[in-house]
């Protein structure tokens, strides 16, 4: 079954509060969607309402061509996955994986072997019989992968799945997670508000706020051309410097010192910008070769990076993170020299909300 | 040094307490018992052995129908008041319901009255010559059936019981996480096969406990067969009749009957217990159930439903609330109203309200202070001897009042210790038959306040026992006051005990309001009936002013 989902100007309210204003998004067939955003920007809002269990106050939903605006939820054909698993704490686990296709009246044969085949790829058929309370986080997540992968539904979703279980089994279900859509071939829409995690595991990914939709890509996409200063400082760490951006020659101006981006377009001839710069980006050398001079204020040793906090000339200061060295020869008080992979800079307006250095 | 014998000495006070506690159900609880059995197997001519009672009883399809009479309607209430108190409660928690909140109130008033006094206004409004009966036949020429009997008891107890089983459901549906519910729609699995599949085996343990609140106390209201039964004679009143009849009656068969109440009751209870503690299931609910508005025929169905049962359960309140002021001619109403019934109650029988108001009263602040002394040992002094006494607490819970009341006046009606006719012997029933909930109520309000809260002020230099009085009380007060105001209201309302402890001097309002009903008295009956809901309403008031919405257990 292959399906995509087109979100057309959905609408949300909660009495008075209007949670998500008017949003459009089309997710692919096959493809692993993560909504990713703060607490509160509507991301379980708008997964609630693919599945059926919100209302919908504006626009309309569909599955390829269908409308599911009032479609019934138990006819949506969805798989879904809880923040708490939602498993019946009255049925063993393999009651728990056949309810869903107990309800479709399939042959009894028919349900036998679907579960038993769930219960394996899940690799849990050992604990078919046990009940759920004795099972661990991660076990109890394989359940509700479980149950909601056998009914083979049309599309698959997830709300922060993982944030019940400790780090380390979070990173080793969201390799079990992220196989497991590949192998099964779904549509899937997965929640969540860790930026690494999403990264991992996303074909794509929009990133909400306020529930608005501010930019759907590729996590390098997202990465390395966010579409705005929110994104930007959502996804991983940077470093925000005022600039200004000379339309005649295409120079940006940082305290004094010029240099070229190229690719990046502008209205006015003169425009005040916001770089951002991540921290792993920045190259700092003693000697002068072309670089912005600096002074280093501080340095924190973390085992595998150093970072180091620089002060530009002009009160701007920046973070750097490097590759911690055996023996550093850079100091508190040190002077530098800070150069820049000048495309992997990002210009922004200054209200930050255009990527001037988009197009390219 | 020093400070080891005062660790001592404090620890002392714990186990005098304990002690004390011990000693107290002992001869108020234990001892009593212990001398209704030799009553039931002790011959008083000959001073032998005997299980000439016990035959009696079993041989005689005269007594041991009575049993029979009791199970049966007992067990139909209890079915019926599951099946109408859970859909109700699971209606209030799912969907949007006009009034929601006024209907809770009503039908927390209608679990509040004396069950006695639905049965009589039933008897007016559907009785031989009740109203509608009288209406029903005149104008339409439709014969209702009979309401007395097995159908009467029915009907009124179920109607007066099953808000016990909302309010319980109520509060376990407050566990259940609605993804459960979510994830159960999404798998395709909705509406009544649902409720059914999901919802009924997660409160299951709770629909257990419920079902045994309402099987003991059908199985011990006395007041309800007695006036609606008629011929349908159940244990209650064979014992009741058996033990004051010919004036003294026959001890020994009754003390016989009251055991094999007891034995039978202490059966339901294991069952129960066995039943419940297998199938618990530990949820923790990070989403509540939020009530959804229904659409079109559902939508009609519930409100429907829920309107119907409240309406009728409340409906014999107010019809005795409308009586009361109707003109009172001799025992017969006559057209058009008046405060005439209640010059006549206050007149009549200005003690019953003081008494309704002193040995309740009394009784509370005995419960209060055992009930948090109880609480405390069984919860923070856990050892063999306070675990005896919390057992032993929890004895009466399965005693039917009645049988209190006969174990008591067989214990106490003769020297050394000559209690019968007091107001303490009343006192001490309710006492008994209170405690165990007020305990329970008070030992969950005692597991959540963290141990370590009073461990600091033990730190900073403050006694054992000025440790439980500045800090763990206060902190337990509401919740006990919360607790103890329930006991009130039902303790105002009981009439099982005090019907057999009663004498002139200590007639308590529903004896009263009782006398009043047998003796036809319908108006005086009405205004008393009517003065108790009021003081019940007040009492509720007040209660959830102190309790700030905390829901309502019983
Ligand atoms: N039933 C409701 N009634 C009223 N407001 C609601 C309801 N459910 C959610 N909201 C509001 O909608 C907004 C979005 O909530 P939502 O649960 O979608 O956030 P989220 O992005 O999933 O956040 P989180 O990461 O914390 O789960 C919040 O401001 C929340 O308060
Ligand atoms: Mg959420």
């Amino acid at each position: 079954m292959s399906v995509n989902i087109s979100i057309r100007n959905a609408v949300k309210r909660y009495g008075e509060n209007t949670i998500i204003p008017d949003l459009s998004l089309e997710i692919r067939d096959k493809e692993f969607f993560t909504l990713l955003g703060p607490s509160g920007c509507g991301k379980t809002t708008l997964l609630r309402m693919i599945a059926g269990f919100n209302t919908i106050e504006g626009g309309e939903l569909y599955f390829n061509a269908t409308c599911i605006n009032n479609m019934e939820i138990s006819k949506r054909n969805i798989g879904m996955v809880f923040q708490n698993y939602a498993i019946f704490p009255h049925y063993t686990v393999q009651q728990n994986v056949e309810f869903g296709l107990k309800n479709r009246k399939l042959p009894k044969e028919r349900i036998k072997a679907d579960t038993r085949e769930f219960l394996e790829l899940m690799q849990i058929l050992e604990y078919k019989d046990r009940m759920p309370e004795r099972l661990s986080g991660g076990q109890q997540q394989r359940v509700a992968l479980a149950r909601a992968l056998v009914i083979k539904p049309d599309v698959l979703l997830m709300d922060e799945p993982l944030s019940n279980l400790d780090a380390k089994l979070r990173l080793e279900m969201r390799q079990v997670i992220r196989n497991l859509q590949r192998e099964v071939g779904i549509t899937t829409v997965y929640v969540t508000h860790d930026q690494e995690e999403a990264m991992a595991i996303s074909d794509r990914i929009a990133v909400m706020k306020d529930g608005i939709i501010q930019h759907v890509g590729t996590p390098r996409e997202i990465y390395h051309r966010p579409a705005n200063i929110f994104v930007a400082s959502f996804i991983g760490r940077t470093n925000f410097l005022e600039a200004v951006f000379r339309k005649a020659d295409g120079n940006i101006l940082l305290g004094g010192h010029e240099f070229s981006v190229p690719g990046v377009s502008s209205d006015d001839d003169e425009e005040p910008v916001v770089l951002s710069i991540r921290p792993e980006d920045f190259t700092m050398a003693k000697t002068d070769s072309g670089g912005i001079r600096s002074t280093i204020r501080d340095s924190i040793f973390l085992g595998l990076n150093t970072h180091f906090i620089v002060n530009l000339p002009g009160d701007q200061s920046v973070e750097i993170i490097h590759e911690s060295q055996m023996d550093s020869n850079f100091k508190p008080g040190d002077t530098v020299y800070l150069t820049v992979k000048a495309d992997k800079i990002n210009v922004f307006s200054r209200d930050g909300k255009r990527n001037l250095s988009r197009e390219n | 040094m020093k400070t080891d014998v005062l660790r001592k000495l404090k620890l002392d006070i714990w186990s005098l307490v304990t002690l004390g506690v011990l000693v107290l159900y002992g001869l108020f609880l234990i001892y009593p018992l212990f001398n209704l059995l030799i009553q039931a197997v002790v011959d008083k001519k000959t001073g032998q052995f005997t299980l000439d009672y016990f035959i009696k009883f079993f041989s005689k399809p005269y007594y041991f129908n009575t049993l029979l009479n009791s199970f049966k309607v007992t067990l139909a209430v209890t079915v019926l008041t599951v099946m109408l108190g859970t859909p109700l409660a699971y209606f209030f928690a799912r969907f949007e319901i006009r009034g929601k909140g006024f209907l809770r109130i009503l039908i927390i008033l209608s679990s509040m009255s004396a069950p006695f006094i639905g049965a009589y206004s039933w008897i007016l409004l559907l009785g031989r010559s009740g109203v509608i009966t009288l209406f029903l036949r005149n104008t339409l020429g439709i014969q209702f059936p009979s309401i007395y009997g097995f159908t009467g008891i029915l009907v009124v107890l179920t109607l007066q019981l099953y808000p016990l089983i909302f309010l319980y459901v109520t509060g376990a549906l407050k566990n259940v996480d609605n993804s459960l519910l979510e994830a159960a729609d999404n798998l395709g699995c909705s509406g009544f096969r649902r409720f059914r599949m999901i919802v009924i085996p997660l409160i299951l343990p709770t629909l257990f406990a419920g079902g045994l609140l309402v099987f003991m106390r059908a199985l011990a209201d006395f007041g309800t067969p007695m006036l609606i039964g008629e011929g349908f004679r159940t244990f209650p009143v064979t014992i009741f009749n058996e033990f004051i009849s010919e004036l003294g009656g026959d001890d020994g068969f009754a003390a016989a009957i009251s055991i094999i109440a007891i034995i039978i009751t202490t059966f339901v209870f294991l069952i129960q217990r066995y039943l419940s503690t297998r199938k618990v299931f530990s949820m923790n609910s990070m989403n509540k159930i939020r009530p959804l508005k229904a659409r079109g025929i559902t939508n009609v169905m519930i409100h429907l439903y829920s309107y119907i049962v409240i309406g009728l359960s409340i409906m014999p309140q107010v019809y005795i609330f409308y009586t009361s002021f109707k003109k009172v001619q001799g025992t017969t109403f006559v057209p058009g109203y008046s405060f005439g019934s209640y010059e006549m109650a206050f007149n009549r029988v200005g003690r019953a309200i003081t008494n309704t108001l002193l040995i309740p009263g009394i009784s509370l602040v005995v419960i209060v202070f055992f009930a948090a002394l109880i609480a405390y040992i069984t919860v923070r002094r856990r050892n063999i001897f306070t675990g005896t006494a919390d057992a032993i607490s929890m004895v009466p819970y399965i005693i039917p009042g009645s049988v209190v009341g006969i174990t008591l006046l067989i214990a106490f009606n003769k020297p050394p210790v000559l209690l019968s006719g007091t107001i303490l012997i009343m006192v001490i029933g309710l006492v008994l038959r209170r405690l165990p909930y007020t305990i329970r109520s008070s030992v969950a309000v005692l597991q959540q306040i963290p141990m370590n809260i009073e461990e600091a002020a033990l730190s900073l230099g403050s006694s054992k026992i000025k440790a439980f009085y500045k800090i763990t009380m206060p902190m337990m007060a509401a919740g006990l006051v919360a607790g103890a105001i329930l006991s009130w209201v039902t303790m105002i309302s009981e009439l099982a005990t005090a019907i057999l402890l009663y004498v002139g001097r200590t007639k308590t309002l529903t004896v009263e309001i009782y006398t009043q009903i047998i003796r036809g008295n319908y108006g005086i009956a009405a205004a008393l009936s009517t003065i108790l809901a009021f003081l019940t309403v007040i009492s509720l008031l007040v209660f959830n002013k102190v309790s700030g919405n905390r829901e309502l257990s019983l």
